[in-house]
């Protein structure tokens, strides 16, 4: 039996009555003060006689009685049963269909929609009534299913909406005998054959509609326009002015999903449809995989993309810019112009190219590529890459592929190629042969002015046939290709200009690349074009807008792609084939959406159904937080929340009334420390010992430069190649130790691109004492393991006029704890010869990127907390000599890093003066 | 409650860095036994005062035959008369020194470590040391040590002592130590009484941090520490400026009291370095009235 106290309902009322005992409860508590504590206390004799000053405390503080009366009253209500929102009956008799609209439209408050069934369904059981609970998207396959209503309340939550509208349920249910009341709870969205519906539903009965005006918002497919993505929606009901926000998603180059941009989107009164411009990267732009409404849980209000939107990212790269100048000869000029409108071209070596992971690299005539080249473009192509290459005489004359395949290229070639047709051999230009039925070009209209006069020509080999895509009349391949891992290597066998065939003239040229998917497609197929095809769907979205794996679905026919409104045979979603995507969405570019309005002889409840919401955790859980509460205060109030209980006292509150907060904290200390001011590093090699005199080394190199010049380095850092940013050292000294292990991957590309922009690497293998030239060492093989992979230059021994032999000191001598003669650096450009008269020869290029010696600079610099030389150098003062020499070479050295060839300048020093007529 | 074992490796380890203390010896004369304190005359002793020439009374064996070599007529080698001086230990074991607050050690602890480290340092120096009451009168020697250990090591059920008076000889030294948080009269009485036989000496004051700070609050009843004393507050808190009052005034007292008896008075807290105490006890043992 309830009994409602305005919104709030009580199971137990009688309960109540325990609220009048709480003022009995005041004064008995109030009587009793708190229980004293005993205390054996000597000072006591001292204490005797001492009145107490007031009585107040004899009594328990009120605040304290208020607490503990609301404790116990929130227990008594609580076990009262307060309900909020108690629920009203409704009456009827007979056979009952609930059906439900089931759309994405109703997604968002899908709950809240089963809550009502719920609730409706509990009457239906009150009323004793046969129950049928029917989703318009998803028709039972004959007679509804009439039954016990408790037993639909289980099946409930297996009842979830779908994608798409309904589409022939007005057929179902004008199918169906005898009578039955109908409550319809629809999602508020017209759709087709409403009308219809509703005459047959009321032909078996009543109808009673259950709707909420509710805001439902789409989003149309985004197209791209002029360099822009645009984005559109569209609402029903049309209202007063409304803003949202689009959020464009996609994958981050870690593969986890991210927001990757969000732009308000403003709906002016009035207004169905509001649109607006994404202005994103192409990088960026290319990774988004849907759009979606921000905090709309709904498959109208996500719109998924495909390839229309992408524009693929293409890299050309040229075999060598020798001819700078003619445009039209250019490898890549007719690639540009094919390529221009439909993709976004890069430029760059290829190594930077890489790093931004194009989807097409096309290589014009280039022959050799460096082996960690190869292997990046290797794994590239292996990852999903397409490797289109272009012939040309650098191809034809290299030995690539010649005795073997290579892994970029998808044939071996012969050597030289062949010309035909020319001033110098017998035959006619050769024309092309049409494409055969397994080739991408097939179907393509062959110019009759294409001719091929030259081209590179493949060995002929097993699998060969399977490779050529397209070929001359006389059966030559002309494109060959290869599928490698998950993405291909293409070969075409003529070169990209006007050279070797007329092919980049024709209009056949951008039909083949947009054929091999290198440019991008126009945006949607029609039914012609994706008729006899099939379509496999890869992902598909439910009603909630998440998109779900779809490799269990059966295949859709492609005109029914192109046509058919999505439906049970047509999910909404992504769909793959003939290597491209195709989204599938519910809202396409032209659907409209309109309030469902319901004739006037239809009774429309709203949906709002206050939820029955039980109190009682609530209460009793205040009562427990307030009771907490109580046992800490009268602590307080009995004199016994000191020393470490107050410490628990406070954790205790602390934990109650405090969420602990996450601290995210950077560290930027590192790279604060080594910017600064100037910092010399050290490559940490693992070794202990090496490491630590290396540390030592620097840090009395560091003293030295302090001292004698106005280089003022604060004190070293050691590097760990692996982990730290290299930018910020102008020096780095890299003691070699046997054992020592090789740089990884990232660790070399880091390296490479250090020493291109000008860092200096000074290796150091510390066994001049025992390898002369001439004579390995486990250091020096380490060193050459280690360099193989490094950017280094030609190297030669530092010559008697290098800029280091003068820079801040005049040597000539570069010995370290060793005195060898064995240092090398940069080489001198070749011609690079001595004036007559001049000192030095003018070289006046650059930074030796690499200083490469044996004779342990860092050992005699070491230096140990009290600044006094760490390890003995030589014997004697001829000793302290050498180590002073060492020294000097030490800041020569960081001379020339910092100021570059600047001593070099001064050979002009001499003409300077001669000019200012000295 | 202590093992006299312990209590006496406590205390000598607490007197090992200090030198051998050597009570003034003021009224040498008024105890006939021997101590290390020169009298600046010649009798029975151990170090060398003068040559003099020998008398007829001397006994032939008492002539220094050394000196006598050197010279015609013979000499007799005198010795410095010294005489030792008898101080006198009262250490209260009452129940209320058995009280301590968090990790410190109690007081009666400390109170009794301090009494045995000074009577340690005492024997060393050669001076006689002794129990107050009948049951240990001034000796010396270590065997003295060992059974002063024994006797302090013994607890008594009364809540709060009150000195001893008995056995105490004319002129000797005294040390008292004690909280004297207990009944003021019997220690005024004693001191009084000592006083009257010109003993001269130190009180020391152990008390507890928590004796001295009275951090309470709330409703408490504060017992004695063998329950025979009670009293209850409601706000423990109130009382504390009282209590201070009260305490401030019984040291007031107990200072008023040694200075018209010629005593020395001082508070020791158990949680400063026993080795302050024992420094302030030898100044003052040493000190001369």
């Amino acid at each position: 039996m309830m009994w409602t106290l305005g919104p709030i309902g009580f199971t137990a009322p009688w309960l109540l009555v325990a609220l009048a005992a709480l003022p009995i409860l005041w004064v008995l508590l109030r009587a009793v003060p708190p229980a004293p504590i005993r205390r054996r206390f000597p000072g006591v004799a001292l204490l005797l006689g001492l009145a107490d000053e007031d009585s107040q405390s004899d009594r328990t503080p009120w605040w304290l009685l208020l607490l503990r009366l609301l404790a116990v009253a929130a227990v008594i209500v609580g076990f009262a049963g307060p309900v909020l929102n108690p629920q009203a009956a409704r009456d009827g008799k007979g056979d009952l269909v609930i059906a439900l609209d089931g759309t994405w439209a109703g997604a968002a408050n899908w709950q809240a929609r089963m809550d009502r069934v719920n609730a409706l369904l509990t009457e239906a059981a009150l009323a004793d009534r046969r129950v049928a609970v029917v989703a318009l998207t998803d028709l039972p396959s004959d007679t509804l299913p009439f039954t016990a209503p408790n037993e639909w309340q289980n099946r409930l939550p297996n009842l979830q909406p779908k994608p798409w509208q309904p589409q022939d349920a007005a057929d179902y249910f004008s199918a169906q005998q005898g009578s039955f009341e109908t409550y319809w709870l629809s999602d508020g969205v017209d759709f087709e054959g409403r009308d219809t519906l509703l005459e047959a539903l009321e032909a078996a009965g009543s109808v009673t509609v259950f709707q909420t005006p509710q805001l439902t918002i789409g989003v149309r497919p985004a197209r791209f326009e002029d360099g822009q993505v645009i984005v559109s929606a569209t609402r029903t009901p049309v209202g007063a002015a409304y803003e949202t926000q689009i959020t464009a998603v996609g994958l981050d180059p870690a593969g986890v999903e991210r927001q990757l941009a969000t732009v308000p989107l403003a709906f002016e009164a009035g207004d169905a449809d509001a649109e607006t411009a994404m202005v994103l990267p192409p990088e960026l732009r290319n990774r988004i995989t849907r759009f979606e409404i921000t905090g709309n849980r709904s498959a109208g209000a996500v719109s998924l993309t495909d390839d229309a939107l992408k524009r693929r990212e293409v890299a050309l790269i040229a075999g060598s810019d020798s001819r700078e100048g003619l445009e039209l000869l250019s490898p890549l000029y007719y690639l540009r112009e094919a390529l221009e409108p439909t993709a976004d071209l890069i430029d760059g070596t290829l190594s930077d190219i890489l790093l931004a992971n194009p989807d097409v690299v096309v290589l014009a005539d280039v022959a050799t590529l460096s082996e960690t080249e190869t292997d990046a473009v290797h794994d590239w192509v292996e990852n999903g890459g397409m490797l289109l290459r272009f012939a040309g005489p650098r191809l034809a004359a290299s030995d690539l592929g010649r005795n073997q395949e290579d892994p970029l290229l998808p044939v071996r070639l012969r050597s030289g190629g062949r010309t035909v047709g020319g001033a110098m051999s017998w035959g006619e230009p050769k024309t092309l042969a049409p494409f055969e039925n397994d080739s991408p070009f097939f179907g393509l209209p062959i110019p009759e002015d294409v001719n091929v006069t030259s081209q590179v020509m493949a060995q002929p080999d097993p699998t060969l046939a399977d490779r050529v895509i397209a070929q001359l009349a006389d059966g030559t391949p002309l494109v060959t290709r290869k599928i490698t891992g998950e993405g291909q290597v293409v070969l075409v066998h003529v070169t990209a200009n006007a050279e070797w065939s007329s092919l980049p003239l024709s209009g056949l040229f951008v039909q083949m690349l947009e054929r091999l998917a290198v440019s991008t497609r126009p945006a949607t197929p029609d039914a012609t074009e994706l008729a006899g095809t099939t379509w496999l769907p890869n992902k598909v979205l439910d009603a909630y807008g998440r998109l779900e794996d779809g490799s269990a679905l059966p295949g859709v026919a492609g005109e029914m792609l192109a046509t058919a409104a999505p439906g049970p045979l047509l999910q909404p979603g992504l769909y793959a084939g003939n290597d491209r995507q195709l989204a599938v969405n519910v809202i396409g570019s032209e659907t409209l959406l309109s309030v469902a309005n319901w004739p006037a002889r239809i009774a429309v409840e709203g949906m709002a159904t206050m939820r029955e919401t039980a109190l009682k955790g609530w209460l009793l859980s205040a009562a427990i937080l307030l009771l907490l509460i109580d046992v800490i205060a009268s602590l307080a109030v009995g004199g016994r929340l000191r020393g470490p209980r107050a410490d628990v006292a406070a954790l205790l509150a602390l934990m109650m009334f405090s969420a602990p907060d996450a601290q995210a904290q950077t560290d930027d200390a590192f790279a604060l420390r080594a910017t600064s001011q100037v910092v010399l590093g050290h490559v940490i090699t693992g070794n202990a010992q090496a490491d630590e005199i290396a540390e030592a080394g620097l840090l009395g190199l560091s003293q030295t430069l302090f001292r004698r010049t106005s280089i003022e380095p604060s004190a070293p850092i050691g590097v760990d190649l692996e982990t730290d940013e290299l930018a910020f050292f102008p020096f780095l000294y890299w003691p070699i130790t046997a054992d020592q292990p090789l740089p990884s991957h990232d660790a070399y590309a880091k390296l490479n691109r250090y020493l291109r922009a000008g860092g200096m690497i000074m290796f150091d293998t510390r066994d001049a004492d025992t390898a002369r030239f001439g004579s390995g060492s486990p250091e020096g093989r380490k060193l050459q393991a280690i360099a193989r992979s490094l950017d280094i230059p030609a190297l030669e021994p530092v010559p008697s006029d290098h800029v280091l032999t003068r820079t801040f000191y005049l040597l000539q001598d570069f010995s370290g704890r060793y005195a060898s003669r064995d240092v090398w650096v940069e080489a001198a450009p070749i011609g690079a010869t001595q004036i007559e008269g001049m000192p030095f020869r003018n070289l006046n290029d650059g930074v030796t990127p690499v200083i490469i010696g044996g004779n342990n600079w860092a050992a005699a610099w070491a230096v140990n907390a009290n600044g006094s030389p760490m390890l003995p150098v030589g014997r004697g003062m001829a000793g302290e000599r050498q180590r002073e020499i060492a020294l000097r070479f030490g800041v020569n050295v960081i001379m020339h890093v910092l100021t570059g060839n600047y001593k070099s300048d001064q050979v002009h020093v001499p003409d300077l003066l001669d000019r200012l007529g000295q | 409650m202590t093992a006299p074992l312990n209590l006496r490796a406590d205390a000598e380890s607490l007197a090992a860095p200090l030198p051998a203390l050597l009570a003034e010896a003021e009224h040498l004369a008024s105890t006939v036994l021997l101590g290390d304190h020169g009298r600046r005359r010649a009798g029975v002793g151990d170090t060398f005062w003068q040559y003099r020439p020998a008398q007829p009374t001397d006994a032939a064996r008492s002539i220094d035959w050394r000196r006598s070599a050197r010279s015609d007529s013979n000499f007799v080698q005198d010795k410095e008369w010294q005489i030792a001086q008898s101080i006198l230990l009262w250490v209260d074991q009452a129940a209320s020194m058995g009280f301590q607050s968090g990790d410190l050690p109690s007081k009666g602890n400390r109170a009794r470590m301090l009494g045995l480290a000074t009577a340690i340092l005492l024997i060393r120096g050669g001076e006689r040391v002794g129990l107050t009451g009948l049951r240990l009168p001034p000796r010396r020697g270590e065997a003295q040590i060992m059974q002063m250990a024994q006797i302090l090591s013994e607890d008594s059920d009364h809540d709060y002592g009150a000195p001893e008076t008995q056995g105490m000889l004319p002129h000797s030294r005294a040390l008292f130590i004690s909280d004297f948080l207990g009944d003021i009269a019997p220690v005024e009485e004693a001191l009084l009484r000592a006083a009257d036989r010109g003993v001269r000496g130190a009180l020391l004051q152990v008390l507890d941090p928590q004796e001295e700070d009275f951090p309470f609050d709330g409703r408490t009843i504060f017992t004695s520490m063998t329950g025979a004393l009670e009293h209850e507050t409601l706000k423990a808190g109130d009382l504390k400026q009282r209590y201070l009052d009260r305490l401030a005034e019984r040291k007031d007292r107990l200072t008023h009291l040694a200075r018209t008896t010629g005593w020395q008075f001082q508070t020791h807290h158990t949680g400063q370095p026993a080795t302050t105490a024992l420094l302030w006890l030898y100044g003052a043992l040493e000190r001369r009235t």
